[in-house]
Formats: C-alpha cells, sequence, structure tokens
C-alpha cells in the first residue's frame, strides 16, 4: 500500500515498464523576481535511483524542497503516484509526505536528542512499536550506515560525516517509498561514500525504495544513477534529462558533457547544439 | 498453510523431518503496524534444546525493516547460544540487509561513555564544578572590563551598526511594555496607599508616596526585571545559537575577539539606555499614581503633580538612574556570560535563556538590597 512494488525490484533494468512515482510538470522555481530555474518536466520511476545534478548554485537544494513541499513552486505542479502534490489539502500532503524519508545538506539532527532518539522519534510517532522495539530498530538503522554503538551519542560528539550518515537512518527509520538525498556523500571518505553507494542500491534493490540524489560525486553519479536531470545554471532551465552514462556520451549540450567529464571537454571545439 | 498475502505478520517454530529446527515466516511485514514478538520462538529454541535454526520464508509477503529487525534479533539469539542459523532460504534483498547490518562490528569504545560515578565522586565533580564557575565568572568579568576599555580608548574591534541595533533593541523597542508596567505599578502604589492615607484624611500623601516609591525603587527594579525577561534572554539566546553554529569559533579564528565584538557593544548599549528607559517609568508610574488620585480620591491634577515634584530630592532621582544602570550591566554581563557558556544543542540554547533571566534578577534583587544599605549610610 505505502509503497506498490514492495520488494520485487532487483536491477535498473527495464527502467520503462516500472510505473512513474513523481512527475515534475512546467515546475518554475523562484525567489521573489529571482527565477531559479524555468519549466522543469521530468518523471521519476518507481525503485529508480535518480539524480539531480548541476553546478554549485543552481538550484539543486531547491529543487529538492520543492519535490517535499517545503517551498511552493511559482508555477507547474508535482504529482506522486499520480496524485497532484501541490493542490494537495495540507492533511492529505502530510499523508504523502509520511511515505517520503528526507537527508538534508546540513544533517539538521536534533541537537538535544540522541541518535537513537532521532532515528526513534518517526518510530515513535508513526508506528506501533513498543519503546524498547523502536530502540532496537533504531540501533539496525543505524548499524545499516555503520554506527553501530553510537546510539546514545548526541549529534555533537560525532564527526560531519557521522552526523551526516545518522541523517541518512533517521531519513529511511519508517522504511519511505521515496528517499530525497542532499549530497549524502560530502563529508566522506572515499570508502565510507563508496560503502553509501552500496546501501543506496540496497535500499533500492530489497525494498524497492525510489532515491532521488543531489549529488556532485561522478564516481558515484555513474555507478549507482539510472535516470538524471541537469540543471543549467546559464539558462535556468533543465539542460538535460536521461541516464548520466548516455548523458555524458551522447548529450547535444556541450555543458552536460563538460560537467560529467569534469571540464574535460572544451567548450570552444566541442560540437554545438542546434 | 499460510495464505501469501494474509494481512498480519506471522512466524511458526517447526522441526523438519531431519530435526533441525525452522523457522516459519509468512505475512505482510509493515513497520508502522509493529513487530511480532521473538520470546515465544526463543522460549520454544531454549526447550527444545536445538543446536541449528533454519528459516522458511517461502510465504512471506511485502516486508520491510520490521522484519530485517526480527531476523536480527533472533540471530543475536542464537549467537549467544551457539546455535548455528542458516540464512540461505531467506529472500536474497533480505539475507543481504541482515548481512549489511551485522557487517560493521559494533564501535566497543563508543559505548563505553556512560558515566555511572559514586555518589561522592559525583559531590565533588559537581563542588569542583561551582568553584571553577566562579573562576570562570571572574575571567569573563576581567575580559569584559578590557573590552570596554578598548572600546573607550577605539581600539576595540566591533560594528557600530551592531551598537546601534543593541541601542535600538533594548532602548525604544522596549517602551511599550516599560509604559504598560510602570504605569499599572504606580496605580498599585497608589491604591496600596489610598486605602492607609484617607483614613487619615491625607489622601494627597499619596503622592509623595507613589513619586518617591517609583523613582528610589520600583522604576529601576520593573525596568530591570522587564529588561532580564526582554533583553538579558535573547542576548543568552544569540550568542548560545552562535555557539552551536560555531559562529564563535569563526569570529575567534579570525581574531576578533568575541567580547570586543559581541559582548561590550550589548553592555554599553544596555547601560545607556536603563536610565533612559527608567526615567521614562518613573514619569509614567507618577502618571498612573495621578489617575488613581484624581479618579479615585478626588485630588486635583496641579496639586497632585506639585507634591510629587517637591517629594522628589535630586540625590534619590540621581541614585535611581544610577541603580538603574548597575541594573543594566547586571542584565547584559548574565546574558553574555550564559550565551557564551551555553552547550551545543539546540535545548542548551533555551536553558542559557532561562539561566540568563533568573541570574539577572537574582542579581537585581540582590544589589538593589546592597543599594538600600549604602544609601542609608549615605543619607540619600
Ligand atoms: N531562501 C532563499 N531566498 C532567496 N534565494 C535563495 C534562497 N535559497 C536559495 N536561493 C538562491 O537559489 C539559488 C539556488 O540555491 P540552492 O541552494 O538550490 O543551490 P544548490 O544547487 O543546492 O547549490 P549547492 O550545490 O552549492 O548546494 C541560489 O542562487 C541561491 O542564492
Ligand atoms: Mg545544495
Amino acid at each position: 500500500m505505502a509503497n506498490p512494488l514492495a520488494n520485487p525490484v532487483k536491477s535498473s533494468a527495464g527502467a520503462a515498464a516500472r510505473p512513474v512515482h513523481i512527475k515534475v510538470r512546467g515546475l518554475t522555481m523562484a525567489f521573489g523576481s529571482f527565477v531559479v530555474m524555468r519549466d522543469l518536466n521530468f518523471t521519476v520511476r518507481h525503485g529508480e535511483i535518480f539524480i539531480i545534478m548541476g553546478g554549485s548554485g543552481c538550484g539543486k537544494s531547491t529543487l529538492m524542497r520543492h519535490l517535499i513541499g517545503l517551498i511552493e513552486p511559482a508555477a507547474g505542479e508535482i504529482y506522486y503516484d499520480g496524485a497532484n502534490f501541490t493542490a494537495a489539502a495540507p492533511e492529505e500532503r502530510d499523508t504523502m509526505l509520511r511515505r517520503c524519508g528526507v537527508l538534508y545538506q546540513s544533517g539538521a539532527l536534533w541537537s538535544s536528542m540522541t541518535l537513537a532518539e532521532n532515528v526513534g522519534l518517526p518510530l515513535g510517532e508513526f508506528t506501533d512499536l513498543a519503546p524498547g522495539e523502536i530502540r532496537e530498530i533504531a540501533s539496525l538503522k543505524l548499524a545499516l550506515v555503520g554506527l553501530k554503538g553510537f546510539e546514545d551519542y548526541y549529534p555533537n560528539q560525532v564527526s560531519g560525516g557521522m552526523q551526516k550518515r545518522a541523517g541518512l537512518a533517521r531519513a529511511i527509520a519508517l522504511d519511505p517509498a521515496a528517499l530525497f538525498l542532499d549530497e549524502p556523500s560530502a563529508g566522506l571518505d572515499p570508502v565510507s561514500s563508496n560503502l553509501l553507494d552500496e546501501l543506496i542500491l540496497e535500499l533500492r534493490d530489497s525494498l524497492g525504495t525510489t532515491i532521488v540524489i543531489v549529488t556532485h560525486e561522478l564516481a558515484s553519479i555513474f555507478a549507482i544513477g539510472d535516470n538524471s536531470v541537469f540543471l543549467d545554471a546559464e539558462i535556468h532551465a533543465m539542460g538535460a534529462f536521461g541516464n548520466p552514462k548516455e548523458l555524458r556520451d551522447h548529450s547535444d549540450n556541450p555543458r552536460v558533457r563538460r560537467f560529467l567529464t569534469r571540464g574535460a571537454i572544451n567548450l570552444e571545439t566541442a560540437p554545438q547544439d542546434g | 498453510m499460510i495464505a501469501p498475502d494474509s494481512e498480519a505478520p506471522n512466524v511458526a517454530l517447526e522441526r523438519d523431518p531431519a530435526g533441525a529446527a525452522v523457522v516459519r515466516i509468512g505475512g505482510r511485514w509493515r513497520l508502522r503496524r509493529g513487530m511480532p514478538a521473538t520470546e515465544p520462538i526463543e522460549r520454544a529454541l531454549e526447550a527444545a534444546g536445538a543446536r541449528a535454526l533454519r528459516f522458511d520464508a517461502a510465504a512471506v509477503g511485502p516486508w520491510d525493516s520490521s522484519l530485517v529487525g526480527f531476523v536480527v534479533r533472533l540471530e543475536e539469539f542464537c549467537r549467544a547460544r551457539n546455535i548455528a542459523v542458516e540464512r540461505g532460504a531467506l529472500p536474497e534483498g533480505l539475507a543481504r540487509m541482515v548481512a549489511l547490518a551485522q557487517a560493521v562490528p559494533e564501535n566497543r569504545d563508543a559505548r563505553a561513555r556512560s558515566d555511572a560515578a559514586p555518589l561522592l565522586d559525583r559531590v565533588g565533580a559537581a563542588t569542583i564544578a561551582k568553584f571553577a564557575a566562579i573562576s570562570n565568572f571572574t575571567e569573563f568579568l576581567g575580559e569584559t572590563a578590557i573590552a570596554l576599555a578598548r572600546m573607550a580608548t577605539g581600539r576595540a574591534r566591533f560594528r557600530r551598526s551592531d551598537l546601534l541595533e543593541a541601542i535600538q533593541a533594548c532602548g525604544a523597542n522596549a517602551f511599550a511594555i516599560v509604559t504598560l508596567i510602570s504605569y499599572l505599578v504606580g496605580v498599585i502604589l497608589a491604591f496600596m496607599g489610598a486605602i492607609q492615607l484617607q483614613q487619615f484624611g491625607a489622601a494627597i500623601y499619596v503622592a509623595d508616596l507613589v513619586a518617591i516609591g517609583m523613582v528610589r525603587e520600583m522604576g529601576a527594579m520593573m525596568t530591570g526585571i522587564i529588561m532580564s525577561g526582554r533583553t538579558g534572554a535573547a542576548f543568552a539566546a544569540q550568542l548560545g545559537t552562535m555557539k552551536v553554529t560555531q559562529e564563535l569559533d569563526a569570529l575567534a579564528t579570525m581574531g576578533v575577539s568575541p567580547m570586543e565584538f559581541l559582548t561590550a557593544p550589548r553592555v554599553v548599549a544596555l547601560v545607556l539606555m536603563m536610565p533612559l528607559l527608567c526615567l521614562y517609568a518613573d514619569v509614567v508610574g507618577i502618571l498612573g499614581g495621578a489617575t488613581v488620585g484624581v479618579v479615585m480620591l478626588r485630588l486635583s491634577l496641579q496639586a497632585y503633580l506639585r507634591e510629587s515634584i517637591a517629594a522628589i530630592l535630586p540625590a534619590t532621582l540621581v541614585g535611581g538612574l544610577v541603580k538603574s544602570a548597575v541594573y543594566g550591566a547586571l542584565i547584559a554581563l548574565a546574558g553574555c556570560y550564559e550565551g557564551f557558556k551555553c552547550g551545543d544543542s539546540s535545548s542548551a540554547v533555551g536553558d542559557a535563556a532561562t539561566r540568563a533571566v533568573v541570574a539577572a534578577i537574582v542579581a537585581i534583587v540582590v544589589a538593589c538590597g546592597m543599594f538600600a544599605v549604602l544609601f542609608n549610610i549615605l543619607g540619600i
């Protein structure tokens, strides 16, 4: 019910066959008169690992905040499983959001609660679990992100990367159908960041979670991304939409190829589009 | 036979022909609906004296972390009892999640942090902490004095706009609340006096009572209490938040002294503004008393005000204003001190604000008592 495709996803093959989970139609994001992005159109399918990419300050975090309803679109709509999220009443929105887990760019752990309490809070609010079981599930989630044994630490007693991972544990506390991660690997060493990629794949493969990731990590974009959208800061619009590897090799937008090859392509000599 | 999609999660312990224990798992596993207990299975395993355990999840429906948690818990029980576990028949994804949950060994020294020290240790530690707090506060006072001295000689690093903002925040913005409270205090003083003085036909002395009461004590005291709640708490919360978000560290590492940059302007702003607010409160309080005098005691407004002005000696007025300046310094110091020693969490910011208000009010009342003795000796 919460997840129509419970546990069946095995790989990214046959992506087109899976039902659409999130649909963004004509989304324009603006702060006052400053338009961040104009007319975004893309879809995220169930069980997909979807990458939001683009240069710093192009509006990736802003797009994520729109997707989870923290900011109202200047124009356009967002649909979850075909239901209009943008036009939904506040109570409906809360129900829809309860199926989403979010990791914020800054971690945003509640600083006066231990890591276990941070992860346990949503469990206590939205499940029938007994306090002992909440603690157990919280430990389990912390173990999944490699923080077993740190249950009773306060956020300021662990490192920045550990805070990030604890934030991820909190985001997956309720086994959300859709998981939004804002730069999950920022502040992690290469090995941990690799483990994180594995965990993300595992969550998708075993629980069928749809995962939307904001990231600049090229290695991880190519390793786990099924589909992606590139936000082009220069034209304030969507630069490309598709599989990251295909975009790297075949995109007709030179800025997309440049981004995906770390600027190895020279804009002047690269074939221009249109 | 368990229906593959039966609503509730279900578990059963059976024995296979070879004699090994089999945990049969079925149903829909949803975290939102809770998690079945492992105790019945554990008891049955104990009773049977099983040496090996196998999972059979052929009948399991959709599942989530509740099943992972269940399997992990059962496996931990088996490990403690040396029962061999075979995960083979678990769904592939589930087996991997269980493995992942157990992949990273527990960080042993992570847990060793609990501090259940004996009572005597804790009493000792608390005493040492109290003494340390005294020396910390003295240090803070000294640093503030140095910062103020540098400010006076124009060598302090701070932003003029910060000072002006602080002056506005603890001066002009406090007018409304000071007006309300001191007017009411004037009214209350007048009522208290009127009941007694009317009996002797000396109603006009209500004016003296209110004027002296406001100017000597209540004007400074009430503005002090208002400002501790308003501004002292705000200072503690501002600095505490800056501490939590490491903004204080950022200042310090740039070579800007937080004392000069943050404390000095706040102390100066309050010390400058408190006497003005106090003077204003005195006037409003006397007007409050006059309202009672005119409306209830049927005195003429001129007579009331003439009596009030005659009652106020210049020394009393100056004494009241000096007191209010001292109260201002106490409030600013309490607010900044509590802000600087705030903990690292959002609730610590709340605690710091609370402590700042309590400390400021206690300090004001103590100072008021000392002033009473001092003024008595000086004959003011
Ligand atoms: N609350 C706000 N008010 C006004 N402008 C904002 C606000 N939040 C973000 N912006 C602007 O929107 C643009 C996009 O910001 P956003 O945080 O989405 O960038 P980003 O792509 O996530 O960058 P980064 O990779 O550095 O995190 C920036 O130009 C920023 O200045
Ligand atoms: Mg961002």
